[in-house]
């Protein structure tokens, strides 16, 4: 009798085990079903490259490249703040810091994780947006600049703390070899430990870009949601994330609009797939 | 200056340290000096937001604020629905992910060899802990709010929040599974015990702590998220209490987009009372969970 | 009469050869030293016997053990394990009150009555020479007894299930010379109910407490007889070797 309850718990523990496989699958294949029928509507390139996002008008224009373009707009501005800096900051945490502030930085780090997105997204609708707004004398504040200078900020506790293991388990011997041969400790970290822990940082910005890319509410409140290729980073941009937000609750169930945004979901899912693929493999290859 | 090459050491790496013009005690003050300079940058802005959210909406936290329902379209009135709405919301994602991430967590602890299965079982959480909120939000709207018909509904919310959060329940748990020493499991096995009353006995006993903050930072994860809840449950201004689990429902994250961003002249204190209590209950389930692993590492018996 | 019989038994972890051609019988009720210096396979040989290394997923075997007359890997694991007990080199309590620890192969045998659960503690604690030591204080934390105790402990709970063989892991080698001679004096008394089996590397204690000595090295067996011929005229030269401490 016990043998026969053990057998079924532990069928259950096997079926759960697969679980992520059967929801990842499982997610796929929903976009996938209603994605895909846009592409009655227009053909992938035209989806793809198209210009054009007018997807209310009669014929609709669905060529998603404006998105693409605001989104990695945004994204390419994050990564240029984020990675310097949150790079530093986590050199500074695992090498300089003393002790006892360790700690409070680290848990000052976590605290900035744990923000709900649409509270940064208000408080950079209320102090940074105005802030640029008068430093460059625009129309409006809501721009990919915004969008960027906010996504970075989100994007850094990701990086900190995954770069911050990587330079901590660099093995202390590298370290030590380097100082008893005279080298200076900021010699020793951007010569030896920084190298070192060179796969496991390329991943913690991989995350952290994925973190960004996937980024939803915050960019849909600062950045301005103009679907328009953007020419400079001050104008208003839409990324494929916002607008999926935005105009999903006006499309109508079943509509070409309705499939449009869901094929936008499936080019985010292979996106952050591609992304976070990557980065496990980084840090994979690092163990080894 | 002398220009002096040390090549080739024993020791490897080779290193090769040259002392050019610069003064490399300079160098590294000058390094340490940017290096505390980007600490500083990100460190700073999250104590005034923290700063603003407090002093600005503090004022607004009222008994009335907090237990009312909202009126006039939300200018003025409380936000208790949508408090009520995220518990039921968070509540539901846990009772769906909590189990499954268990076991599943368990499974990958105690059962799995290290093949290739397992390896897609890893990566396949590592996807979707990076799958964008707003996508999580399409899938539920395909497949619970239209393929199952349950509608905009806490259940189409709560299933979806709570294959969200399923990574995070995974990967605390199995932390905690595989921290209960393997000698434990060799001592139950010795005397006789089976896998799963291996399990049972000894190594989900000592792992509680690390599997219940892991659950609470789940809990304060799925309150914070606006995008999946967007389609699948959010009701716009619904000052009546929700019946059933097919009813919609408020929600927090939403409510304070719709009232930062839709809603004209609403008052100051109404959104930063908003934005203070979403930010309180999710930092107090950080706390919590924080100061809960503190507490059991402290009792920690070996 | 014979307790365990050993064919031919290989034994491979992933690409390693870790026990190579061994042949042995053990007779009943008495102590069988093994000993050889380290990684000469006592340890995997020894693990075979209670099905302890089938925990590792790169385990492979070839060959027959025969226990009472069966193949041990025919027969349920977990009965294997209630018959055949072992005790550990670290002193290994559970993490739980020294009752659950005694208790705790009888509880997952199926034994949920408390009064039942403590007659058996209390044999077994009895039997272990602790249960003066503890008697007051069952519902305290294992790891508040001392290395000693705990050792007694591991060998209480191990009796709670009434094996018929105990397999001994080098189970002094992290106590003091004291609770050392308390551990083979128990041994010298449970020989008469039980049948054992230990594996040390101290010589000396091979030498006093057991009836036969079994020499391992390089992952085989090369000699086992009685201990009195062992050392004093051993037949291989390398048990020679070993013995009088030239190496290993």
């Amino acid at each position: 009798m016990r043998k026969l309850k053990e057998f079924v718990i532990e069928k259950l523990i096997l079926f759960c085990g697969l679980a992520s496989i059967f929801f990842v699958v499982l997610i796929f294949l929903f976009l996938l079903k209603e994605g895909l029928a846009v592409f009655k509507t227009v053909t992938p390139p035209q989806f793809l490259f198209g210009k054009s996002w007018y997807p209310i008008s009669e014929p609709p224009h669905l060529g998603i490249l404006p998105l693409i373009l605001g989104s990695l707009m945004v994204t390419l501005g994050a990564a240029l703040i984020s990675i310097p800096i949150g790079v530093a900051c986590a050199v500074y945490i695992a090498e300089v810091a003393p002790l006892k502030i360790k700690e409070i930085l680290k848990s000052g780090i976590e605290l900035l994780a744990a923000i709900p997105s649409v509270v940064l997204g208000f408080i950079g609708m209320v102090t940074l947006v105005p802030w640029i707004k008068s430093i460059f004398h625009l129309p409006t504040g809501l721009t990919a600049l915004s969008g960027a200078v906010m996504l970075a900020f989100m994007a850094m506790p990701t990086i900190v703390s995954i770069a911050e293991d990587a330079l901590y388990s660099v093995p202390k011997t590298y370290k030590e070899g380097a100082l008893a041969l005279g080298a200076t400790h900021w010699q020793a970290i951007h010569r030896v430990i920084l190298p070192a822990a060179s796969s496991g940082i390329m991943a913690a910005v991989m995350l952290g870009i994925g973190r960004v890319i996937g980024e939803t509410m915050a960019v849909m409140m600062i950045t301005g949601n103009a679907a328009v290729i953007p020419h400079s980073i001050l104008q208003p941009v839409r990324t494929l994330t916002a607008t999926i937000a935005a105009e999903m609750g006006e499309a109508v169930v079943g509509s070409e609009h309705y499939f449009a945004l869901f094929a936008v979901g499936i080019v985010l899912f292979v996106i952050s797939f591609i992304v976070n693929v990557g980065a496990d493999l980084f840090l994979h290859k690092k163990e080894q | 200056m002398n220009d002096t090459t040390v090549t080739d050491s024993p020791a490897s790496p080779a290193l090769k340290l040259k002392k050019r013009s610069r003064d490399p005690v300079l160098t590294q003050r000058l390094a340490f000096a940017f290096l505390f300079l980007s600490t500083l940058l990100i460190i700073v802005p999250v104590g005034l937001i923290i700063v603003i959210i407090v002093q600005k909406g503090l004022p607004g936290i009222t008994w009335q604020f907090l237990s009312d329902i909202p009126r006039q379209g939300m200018r003025s009135g409380g936000i208790f629905p949508a408090i009520l709405g995220t518990i039921y919301l968070v509540s539901g994602a846990i009772v769906f992910a909590l189990p499954i991430g268990l076991l599943s967590a368990v499974y990958l602890s105690e059962y799995a060899r290290g093949n290739f299965l397992t390896r897609l079982i890893k990566l396949a959480i590592v996807n979707l802990a990076g799958v964008p909120s707003v996508v999580y939000g399409l899938f539920g709207l395909a497949l619970f709010v239209t393929f199952f018909k349950f509608g905009a509904s806490i259940l189409s919310g709560a299933l979806t929040l709570g294959i969200m959060i399923l990574p995070i329940i995974i990967t605390a748990s199995l932390e905690a599974l595989e921290s209960v020493p393997q000698s434990f499991r060799e001592a139950s096995r010795s005397l006789g015990a089976s896998r799963w009353q291996t399990i049972r006995y000894v190594v989900l006993p000592n792992a509680i702590s690390g599997i219940i903050t892991g659950t609470i930072l789940g809990l304060g994860r799925a309150a914070g998220e606006t995008a999946p809840i967007l389609f699948t449950v959010a009701a716009f201004y619904l000052p009546q209490l929700p019946g059933s689990v097919f009813d919609q429902v408020m929600a927090l994250p939403y409510h304070l987009y719709v009232i930062s961003t839709q809603v004209p002249n609403v008052d100051e204190k109404i959104r930063y009372g908003t934005a203070l209590v979403l930010l309180a209950m999710v930092l107090f389930m950080n706390l919590a969970a924080v100061v809960i692993r503190c507490r059991f590492r402290k009792k920690k018996k070996w | 009469m014979v307790e365990f019989l050993i064919k031919d038994l290989n034994i491979w972890f992933g690409q390693i050869h870790a026990m190579k051609n061994v042949n042995m019988e053990i007779g009943s009720k008495q102590i069988l030293s093994v000993i050889g210096p380290a990684n000469s396979g006592k340890t995997t040989f020894l693990r075979m016997l209670n099905r302890l290394n089938e925990l590792n997923d790169n385990f492979r075997m070839t060959g027959e053990v025969l226990f009472g007359g069966r193949d041990i890997v025919e027969m349920d694991p977990e009965t294997v394990r209630k018959k055949i007990g072992m005790v550990f080199a670290l002193p290994l309590p559970l993490p739980m009150s020294i009752f659950d620890n005694v208790a705790y192969g009888v509880k997952v045998s199926g034994v949920r009555n408390r009064k039942l659960q403590a007659a058996a503690v209390e044999k077994a604690l009895k039997q272990a020479y602790l249960w003066d030591e503890v008697k007051d204080r069952l519902d305290t934390s294992a790891f508040k007894l001392s290395g000693g105790q705990q050792q007694r402990l591991c060998i209480a709970r191990t009796l709670a299930v009434e094996p018929r063989v105990i397999l001994f892991d080098e189970p002094c080698s992290g106590l003091d010379p004291i609770s050392t001679a308390k551990v083979e004096e128990a041994m010298l008394v449970l020989k008469k109910d039980y049948t054992i089996i230990l594996v040390t590397n101290n010589v000396k204690q091979a030498a006093r407490v057991g009836d036969r000595t079994a020499f391992f090295l390089s992952s085989e067996l090369v000699e086992m007889d009685g201990t009195d011929k062992i050392f004093t005229a051993p037949r291989d030269k390398r048990t020679d070797g070993y013995i009088r401490g030239k190496f290993g």
